[in-house]
């Protein structure tokens, strides 16, 4: 695993307060991982602070996986 | 109020400076105990007041999902908590109640003042570029607690937060009381809470020259009615009733504490925080209290005093008890609880009233600690309970509460 999957797994389990084990490539925050509308704001902005990115709006609705996530940041992380 | 729908306590919950559930804190009150030390939330070690009386012993983990309460600021993680012991005490759900017909009037002086505070220095220490987690407002707004509460219990009858300062939680009693009267709820649970130990609470406070600064000696520095006082003490936690329709409570056999009989509110129109030194507002405060609960200033055997510790407040209320009361001003018990729990602001009303409910349980009114040297400014005819509870029937309380603003309220519970 990448250091960024690593770093990105970290957050999720963190901030949704779930199990490593649950944190698959293909989990999505808000069917499997139990995130509402603000966790997910809060997931984005976690990843901006931690990555240094900043995350449009549109790119940001399309990450709603694990997997989106880490794929977003190892392309725009700097 | 010609409505006959009556209106009994049947569940009580609190966490204190005294200790953190309705027992516990009775314990502290019935002992005498100061709830005052050096303060460990930040570092005080800049401020003119370095104590407070602190929850001790919390652990939010113990209560909650970490998920869950990193969403909930401290006041509304207090007031979770004691509204669960307060509902668990009245068995209610245990009991298939319609949650249609509960509802939750809660109060809060200020609400979420430390998540306000992190915000603001996170942004502050920043680029400019906006960071707010999309936390921050549903942590900070005050009627946050009145939501988390019905949302955990699914309680969706009237809800939300008053606020008045330090007299909020009698406020959101008086509330919930006139719910159940008017018919718009059976059950409602109600009460109050506070987190204000925090650089900007203590800070600002301290700028309004309203606290106490005896750092050498905490606990001593809550000391209503005695002639060295000089200012609150700072306090913080949550008290919670249950208060419910007397024959919706006797139907399904619940335990009643007592009847909740009068709510007086009125204001001073005088100053935004100095109280009227002619005490006039709060002659009419006990004045439409007892009016409401349709009592005689004779049949009152306790008043727990709002009795903060300041120069000015005590001797105005004081003032206004003789004026009151007359003859049977003397023959009262009084005490200021706050000697021990410290000023809990917008849930002071709660824990206050808790205070009533239980000296009416146990006969016993609970102490005014610290009070050595009494204000000869003071008419000390009156019977302060100094610091030793004494043993009394307490068939009718009063609890009186005033708040920055000048809002004044007071409410009247009696024995069944």
């Amino acid at each position: 695993m990448s250091e960024i999957a690593e770093k990105v797994k970290a957050i999720i389990i963190d901030k949704l307060g779930v199990e490593a084990s649950e944190v698959t490539t293909e989990a999505s925050f808000t069917n499997d991982l139990g995130a509402d509308s603000l966790d997910t704001v809060e997931l984005i902005m976690e990843f901006e602070k931690e990555f240094n990115v900043s995350i449009p709006d549109d790119q940001a609705e399309n990450i709603g996986t694990v997997g989106q996530a880490i794929s977003y940041l190892e392309e725009h992380a700097k | 109020m010609s409505s006959i729908r009556r209106v009994v306590v049947t569940g009580l919950g609190a966490i204190t400076p005294l200790g953190n559930t309705a027992a516990a804190y009775w314990e502290g009150l019935r002992a005498g105990k100061s709830g005052a030390a050096v303060i460990t939330r930040f570092d005080p070690a800049k401020f003119k007041t370095r104590f407070a009386c602190e929850v001790k012993g919390y652990e939010a983990d113990n209560f909650f999902d970490r998920k869950e309460h990193r969403k909930m600021d401290l006041f509304t993680q207090f007031g979770v908590v004691a509204a669960d012991e307060a509902i668990a005490d009245s068995a209610l759900l245990e009991s298939g109640v319609d949650k249609d017909r509960v509802g939750v009037i809660w109060g809060s002086g200020i609400g979420g003042l430390k998540s306000l505070q992190e915000e603001c220095i996170s942004f502050g220490r920043g680029d400019g570029t906006p960071r707010y987690s999309p936390f921050f407002i549903p942590r900070m707004i005050a009627d946050s607690s009145s939501g988390n509460i019905s949302i955990k219990n699914g309680f969706r009858g009237p809800n939300y937060v008053t606020t008045s300062a330090c007299a909020s939680s009698n406020d959101a009693i008086i509330a919930a009381f006139n719910n159940i009267r008017l018919g718009l709820a059976d059950v409602m649970v109600t009460g109050g809470s506070e987190a204000a130990i925090t650089e900007s609470g203590v800070g600002g406070f301290n700028a309004l020259k309203a606290m106490s600064e005896r750092n050498d000696d905490p606990a001593s520095a809550s000391r209503p009615y005695d002639k060295d006082r000089d200012g609150f003490v700072l306090g913080e936690g949550a008290g919670a009733l249950v208060l419910e329709e007397y024959e919706h409570a006797k139907a399904r056999g619940a335990k009643m504490y007592a009847e909740l009989i009068g709510g007086g509110m009125s204001s001073d129109a005088y100053h935004i925080t100095a109280p009227d030194p002619s005490g006039s507002g709060v002659v009419l405060v006990m004045q439409n209290a007892l009016r409401d609960a349709q009592i005689t200033a004779a049949e009152v055997d306790y008043i727990n005093t709002h009795g903060t510790s300041t120069p000015l407040g005590d001797g105005a209320e004081i003032k206004a008890i003789e004026k009151v009361f007359g003859e049977f001003a003397e023959t009262l018990n009084i005490s200021s609880t706050k000697s021990m729990t410290g000023h809990l602001l917008g849930g002071a009303g709660g824990v206050e009233a808790v205070a009533c409910l239980m000296a009416m349980h146990h006969s016993l009114v609970p102490p005014t600690i610290n009070l050595h040297t009494p204000d000869p400014e003071i008419n000390q005819a009156l019977n302060f309970t100094p610091n030793v509870a004494q043993a009394r029937d307490v068939r009718i309380a009063m609890s009186n509460t005033f708040g920055f603003g000048g809002h004044n309220t007071s409410v009247i519970f009696r024995k069944l």
